[in-house]
């Protein structure tokens, strides 16, 4: 069986898991869409308030937000495993289990769960993306959403990066380190906003270590049309989520080495 | 009503809290991390910013106050009422020789205390002290307008936590009534974090929205006494907040002890 169709059954079953609680996947999706949503809301009454920030506006800082957070919630959703991984596998010792297998350890985990209930929060993604998009006055041909797609594609191959990392460190910790959490959630906090706002260290630090500028402030900035904000060339911004992807594979390589590394805690 | 009881389950629960400091260091950089972008944030906001009614600095206490205490707002019901509600074992919480309402409430006191402190002390430290030491004195939480500013400062947050323990409580209410956490942590955590000034401080909504927060319970959580700190809250104002946070405690204990016994009364123990 190829990897692909192993891996739709594996979230076929996840899926139809989870559907034998409908009660409770429709109340924490609706809860997550609420409590995100009521956010962003907050985020409007601040624009009410002061019109702009830096002389970015509202419908602007919507995209970036749009953007962001449909990345982080589609991979949120996919990546349970990697984020379970210290208490699920290496304290339990399943993950002597996963290495008996004749199948990547990588697809095993993605396979793990689906998270369903994450469609509260992509839901709240999509709407702030289709707030920005309706009030702006940017023709939107295919050229633009071409690159924002790419942009998401990016954003989930970056978060996934960062989830796989926080999974390898776990073959030392054993724990899980919530400090991966800073960058996944602190970094959803931070690209909502378009990075020039923010200062130069911070900004260095979000695109060149946590490439978190790529896949959101870059792409955006230039489907706006303004480009001459980010500093970067006009025909480099559109490329600038293959950094996310970057990430990723680098991520992959640390997590092999990781995994030359494990000794199984025996239980 | 004898008070040892509830006495003890504060003191255990309170110690019990304190032995999660690797949990506390961790989410002590979270913190700090989380109050480094909403302060770069709203800095650019402010920017070229005319008639704000809260000046930078307001902002800036009412940020890191924020971040201090960030484990004291109502995130979520007792994860061990949640067990006790699924297990059955809601019946034993019945069977002690306790007002149950007080008990949970007692419990939730003491979460509302012991991790708050916990958190608290190092990111003021950090806010307030260590920030001026690095030259960063622009950015850092300034000391309270005035010594009563600061003694109404310490009964306001007194209040905080008070109302927080009643609304955790009434959330613990609505589990055991509900079978499941999960609706009202989603919905209560949100409302509380948005409407106590966690997202954007309430003074920074629109004027129209200004009577409506006034009035909210969420209000008493942060933003009083946040405001009353930073000096924004002064004279009557400070008096209208402190009232505001008492009635709320005293209607939703009301509410919660109501509901309570609605509850339990008709309560179905599940499994054995």
């Amino acid at each position: 069986m190829s990897a692909f169709r192993l891996y739709l059954r594996y979230i076929g079953i996840s899926l139809r898991g989870q559907m034998q609680y409908p009660a409770a996947f429709l109340i924490t999706s609706a809860g997550a869409f609420f409590s995100t949503v009521i956010e962003f809301f907050a985020l409007w009454m601040l624009f009410v308030r002061f019109d702009d920030v830096d002389g970015w506006r509202f419908e602007e800082v919507a995209l970036f937000y749009g953007v962001i957070g449909v990345s982080f919630a589609l991979a949120d959703a996919v990546t349970r495993g990697f984020d379970l991984f210290g208490p699920q596998f290496v304290k339990t010792g399943d993950f002597d289990r996963l290495l008996v297998r004749p199948r990547s350890t990588i697809l095993q985990l993605l396979g793990y769960e689906l998270r369903a209930n994450r469609v509260g929060r992509l839901a709240q993604g999509m709407l702030a993306w289709a707030i920005g998009m309706h009030m702006s006055t940017i023709a939107w041909s295919w050229r633009e959403w071409a690159v924002l797609l790419f942009a998401v594609v990016g954003g989930m191959a970056l978060f996934a990066g960062i989830l796989v990392l926080q999974a390898t460190l776990a073959f030392w910790t054993v724990e899980s380190l919530e400090i991966a959490n800073t960058l996944t959630y602190g970094g959803v906090e931070a690209a909502q906003y378009p990075l020039d706002i923010y200062a130069a260290w911070f900004r260095r630090f979000l695109t060149f270590v946590v490439p978190m500028a790529c896949i959101a402030y870059f792409p955006v900035a230039w489907a706006l049309g303004r480009a001459e904000r980010t500093g970067v060339p006009d025909w480099l911004l559109p490329l600038a989520p293959m950094m996310g992807i970057v990430f990723f594979l680098a991520s992959l390589w640390v997590w092999r080495f990781g995994v030359r590394h494990y000794t199984s805690t025996g239980s | 009503m004898k008070m040892r009881p509830y006495l003890a389950v504060l003191r255990v629960r309170f110690e019990l809290l304190l032995q999660y400091r690797a949990a506390a260091l961790a989410g002590f950089g979270t913190q700090c991390w989380w109050g480094a972008i909403k302060v770069m944030v709203l800095a650019a906001f402010f920017r070229g910013a005319t008639a704000v009614p809260m000046t930078f600095q307001q902002t800036l206490d009412y940020i890191w106050l924020g971040q201090a205490f960030l484990m004291l707002q109502p995130w979520s019901a007792d994860v061990d009422v949640v067990r006790v509600v699924r297990s059955g074992d809601v019946a034993l919480e019945r069977l002690r020789p306790v007002d149950t309402y007080a008990f949970w409430y007692a419990r939730a006191v003491a979460r509302r205390t012991a991790t708050p402190l916990l958190r608290a002390i190092p990111m003021l430290v950090t806010a307030a002290v260590i920030l001026p030491l690095v030259g960063l004195s622009t950015w850092a939480l300034s000391a309270p307008k005035g010594g009563v500013a600061a003694v109404l400062f310490v009964v306001s947050l007194a209040l905080a936590v008070a109302l927080s323990s009643a609304i955790s409580t009434l959330m613990d209410v609505v589990t055991t009534a509900a079978l499941s956490e999960r609706g009202v942590n989603a919905v209560v955590g949100g409302l509380a974090i948005v409407l106590s000034g966690g997202v954007v401080p309430l003074p920074l909504f629109p004027d129209w929205a200004q009577p409506l927060l006034k009035y909210q319970p969420f209000a008493g959580l942060a933003d009083i006494p946040f405001r009353i700190y930073s000096g924004h809250l002064a004279g009557t104002a400070t008096l209208f907040g402190l009232a505001s946070q008492s009635v709320w405690i005293i209607v939703l204990v009301a509410v919660g002890r109501a509901l309570m016994s609605h509850t339990m009364s008709r309560v179905q123990v599940q499994g054995g």
